[in-house]
């Protein structure tokens, strides 16, 4: 304390010097320190309540609450240990993640290509960028039933162009072989655009200095792509991701509207076996420890990726 | 000279490559909308046809069949189309959240920004978590609840869950954008004599305005492409587009032509809307974390 003494009283000094009107404006008085809560308090109130139903939502899955019973007991972690020793959790383990990470893999490498190659000077480029958002302006679920009768035997255009390439009668999602490329087609079609977006809008936003640099020292076109274009990029794209990622980690349109999970038990993931298992079998215990779980997961991630962000962004700015 | 000869053929080429591969890709990416108007064009002979018809004489059958709500079946007569209540259902809905959002959202998206409080960041990011959390999660108690008091497959019980949906866009966009705006023009204004909320609306208002409207539009092109909230806490009452059109796959095959041009008058405005406020809707979609 002693140390500042000396600024500390010329700051002071300096203040009562100062015209009146320039004193600061917010000294914190009883009524300002209240009003951020006054003015939220009504946003809060119509969002917050929602934090009631999340805790019924742990609370139910602690219970043996079934649709045939009336009476709801509670269990413990009953449920959850059950859970963990299925098959069908696992598969849902599965399901949930390899959709995620293909899709977010495939979306990214897409993304990116699209944004710089829409970022030339190229005609294309002037004529296509105003559409590249119409597939994620699309409902999901629209969307899912578009590719659906597109993918029709009996009338689907799309049996009928692979027909040339000797591939007669796809099964596309009634297959369990072929169910999960059929949803992850349509995953990537309707939201590569976002990531392309994201980084199309990183790649306007770079400083041109670096690159200036970069071309007076003679270096190669590989060199500056990797070590300026890319590292100025990583926090547009790193935002996309995480979007993407807790997006695709809990899917419910795409899966729901192609197959409802189908055929059998192939495409469950822990949204639509939640749904199902609430819904279909009137178990909304055991639906809702997926739930649970699959929002844990989402949690861990999503709070990891988003230091990983402010690290990046903070080392580049 | 020989060296720039080559250049310039390797640019001719890539300039060629980059072209092609665009056209490639967006092939890919608009083919389905196409396809898809174009089989709300189509008879339900030529939808069913085998080659798929690429070349049709075009019909208005199937909108007029919306519009009018009604469907002539051969052998059975008219059938009740109900996809304008859908239509309806829908606007309502969404109209409805994006409207509480903005007038409850905005003051909310100014206080997290401008003032500093103990609560701030634990409370933005609880808006925040509601875009990211299962919906799962809060929607099936929510039905046990809204079941018990009346509020399922009503009106006002999904505008009050679509606020999960368009709220936190509001919030989240609009703080970015207030924390654009320089503080010292409203200061500027109190210090004229202005109380501080007549500073705001007379100077940070008009500034922000045009980060509203996108809020708004974004924020409503999420509501009126929901599903999942809708599936179960919507019914007969309250079926929006995403609901009936689910409704209408699962029915025979007879009905693909009305559900393509049902499905084609319901992205259509908003694909228009998207074409215009692309460039306002990398904020929004990154919730503020991209400012451009």
């Amino acid at each position: 304390m002693s140390t500042n003494i000396d600024v500390g009283t010329i700051d002071k000094t300096e203040h009562y010097n100062l015209p009146v009107s320039d004193v600061p404006l917010n000294p914190i008085s009883r009524k300002e320190r209240w009003a951020p809560y006054l003015i939220l308090g009504p946003a809060l109130l119509v969002t917050g309540v929602v934090l009631i139903p999340f805790f019924i939502s742990i609370y139910y899955s602690l219970t043996d609450y079934r649709f045939t019973r009336p009476d709801i007991n509670f269990v413990g972690l009953q449920n959850y240990i059950r859970i963990l020793s299925s098959k069908a959790f696992w598969h849902s383990v599965q399901v949930t993640l390899q959709y995620a990470l293909i899709a977010v893999s495939i979306e990214t490498l897409l993304g990116v290509i699209i944004a710089f190659l829409l970022n030339t000077e190229s005609l294309m480029a002037k004529i296509l960028r105003p559409f590249l958002l119409m597939p994620l302006m699309i409902a999901p679920l629209i969307t899912t039933l578009m590719w659906r009768l597109m993918m029709s035997p009996d009338f689907g255009v799309l049996n009928y162009i692979l027909s040339f390439f000797g591939q007669r009668e796809f099964p596309w999602a009634t297959s369990p072989k072929t169910a999960m490329f059929t949803v992850l087609l349509v995953e990537v079609w309707t939201f590569t655009p976002f990531i392309a977006l994201l980084v199309l809008a990183g790649l306007k936003a770079l400083p041109k200095e670096p690159f200036e640099a970069a071309q007076v020292d003679g270096a190669s076109r590989w060199f500056t792509l990797k070590n300026i274009t890319l590292p100025l990029l990583t926090p547009y794209i790193t935002i996309a991701v995480i979007f993407r990622l807790i997006d695709s980690l809990r899917q419910f349109d795409i899966i729901f509207g192609m197959s409802k999970g189908g055929p059998g038990d192939t495409l469950m993931n822990f949204q639509v076996y939640g749904y199902t298992s609430t819904f279909t079998y009137g178990k909304p215990a055991e639906g809702l420890a997926y739930i649970v779980i699959n929002w844990f997961i989402i949690y861990i991630i999503s709070t990891y990726m988003v230091k990983y962000w402010r690290k990046v962004q903070s080392r580049i700015s | 000279m020989e060296q720039i000869e080559i250049k310039q053929r390797k640019n001719w080429l890539s300039i060629i490559g980059v072209n092609l591969a665009l056209i490639v890709i967006f092939a890919f990416f608009l083919f389905p909308i196409l396809w898809m108007v174009g089989m709300s064009f189509k008879t339900i002979d030529d939808i069913l046809a085998w080659p798929p018809k690429f070349f049709f004489t075009p019909t208005l059958e199937n909108y007029k069949a919306i519009i009018f709500s009604q469907m002539e079946v051969r052998g059975v007569g008219s059938i009740q189309i109900d996809f304008m209540a859908s239509f309806l259902n829908t606007l309502i809905i969404s109209a409805g959240a994006v409207l509480v959002s903005v007038i409850l959202g905005v003051p909310a998206a100014y206080a997290l920004s401008r003032f500093k409080f103990k609560a701030r960041e634990n409370i933005g990011f609880m808006f925040l978590s509601f875009r990211f959390g299962p919906e799962l999660l809060v929607i099936i108690p929510i039905y046990f609840i809204f079941q018990r008091i009346g509020l399922i497959d009503t009106y006002p019980g999904l505008i009050w869950v679509y606020q999960l949906i368009t709220m936190p866009m509001v919030i989240w966009i609009m703080r970015s954008y207030i924390e654009d705006v320089p503080v010292d023009f409203e200061d500027a204004c109190v210090v004229d004599g202005y109380p501080r909320w007549k500073a705001v609306f007379r100077v940070l208002t008009p500034i922000i305005r045009p980060g509203i409207a996108a809020s708004a539009l974004l924020a409503f092109i999420y509501a009126w492409n929901n599903f999942i909230f809708a599936l179960v806490l919507g019914s007969s009452n309250t079926s929006t587009i995403t609901l009936s059109a689910m409704k209408f796959i699962s029915a025979e095959a007879l009905r693909y032509g009305i559900m393509s041009a049902g499905i084609v008058i319901s992205f259509l405005p908003i694909l228009v809307f998207s074409i215009f406020a692309q460039r306002y809707f990398v904020r929004g979609l990154s919730m503020g974390a991209i400012k451009r």
